[in-house]
């Protein structure tokens, strides 16, 4: 879901960069309040991750691939705040290092992947914990369920940008029907992915699933 | 770290380069979403060459070597590993800006 430069005008592409880095400047603060230090390789290590696992791109339909996002991922993982970082490191090496994703378009792919997509999914994933059944088995599929969300909601955020400041004369309306169609296809891999990789870690180390166990999920979820 | 957590960081690290070095090998190269709306769509033509387009790593090594393989892995391995330490680095401030905050009676530097 990475946008290349020319695609979005300038002053929104600008604009969207403010918003990024106001982004990352809370979540810094709001990060370093929860983490330990003993958290701090860890999340270095979910980063690496997100990296890796966003490389494989699988098929969706005839002529269309998707990949992971991660940022739900590393939300239940790390926290939602640390998400935005985490997301945030993988879009600047992408971006800096393997052209992946326009350098003017950094901060709107930051606002996407990294900013929506882990908050959106998180409040998704809250309100699912506390709705389904108090048991640690809900974290994966609380978890999935919330990565399809933030899937769609990330593709939303692309849409509201192109109405912005799309350079090409297409309706909204026709960009909004193709990239919720999409997505909501690619949302189903990144559901799929992330209940996987949460119930494997579940499965080894609960005790390192924010999602887990960071109030107020704990009091709803019974942590073992 | 404990012993039981370093553990665990090195297997995950494993499998976060097995990722990035093999799995990475069976990506589909079609068009992601957004591009492939782009192209259905008729924008795609909007979008303009990298600013990096040149460098050898650009679309994960495609200018290494002849072999795709090969610039895949590097690329997954190099890209990894990068990506631990940049954010091993940005989470080590996260970490410096809660210390600053909760001792503002402390002065910093000579």
């Amino acid at each position: 879901m990475h946008i290349p430069d020319g695609v979005i005008n300038g002053p929104t592409s600008a604009g969207f960069g403010v918003i990024a880095a106001g982004g990352v400047g809370v979540a810094l603060r709001r990060t370093g309040a929860y983490l330990s230090e003993r958290q701090v390789p860890l999340a270095g290590l979910v980063a690496a991750f997100v990296f890796a696992a966003q490389m494989f791109n699988f098929p969706v339909i005839s002529g269309m691939s998707g990949h992971l996002i991660g940022g739900l991922l590393a939300a239940v993982l790390v926290g939602p705040w640390a998400a935005v970082l985490v997301l945030s490191v993988v879009l600047a090496v992408q971006g800096l290092f393997f052209a992946d994703g326009g350098l003017s378009a950094l901060g709107l792919n930051i606002v996407n992947m990294g900013v929506i997509a882990p908050l959106g999914g998180y409040a998704v994933y809250r309100l699912l914990v506390g709705i389904l059944p108090r048991s640690t088995r809900v974290v994966p599929l609380a978890a999935g369920l919330a990565a399809f969300a933030s899937v769609v909601l990330a593709a939303t955020g692309f849409v509201i940008e192109f109405a912005i400041g799309g350079t090409a004369d297409v309706s909204t309306g026709a960009v909004l029907t193709a990239m919720l169609g999409a997505h909501v296809l690619i949302g189903i891999g990144e559901a799929l992915l992330t209940a996987l990789i949460v119930s494997a870690v579940m499965a080894s180390r609960p005790d390192l699933v924010y999602g887990a166990t960071a109030a107020p999920v704990a009091t709803a979820v019974e942590v073992t | 770290m404990d012993r039981r957590t370093r553990a665990f960081f090195l297997i995950g690290l494993l499998v976060a380069i097995v990722c990035g070095v093999v799995v990475s090998q069976f990506a589909s190269s079609n068009p992601d979403g957004l591009e492939y709306v782009a192209e259905q769509k008729g924008f795609i033509d909007t979008a303009q060459d990298h600013a990096l387009s040149d460098f050898a790593l650009a679309d994960y090594g495609d200018g290494l070597t002849d072999n795709s393989t090969l610039n895949t892995a590097v690329a997954g391995l190099l890209g990894t590993v990068v990506t631990l330490i940049a954010g091993y680095g940005v989470f080590w401030l996260a970490r410096r800006t809660r210390a600053r905050d909760e001792e503002p009676q402390t002065t910093h530097g000579p």
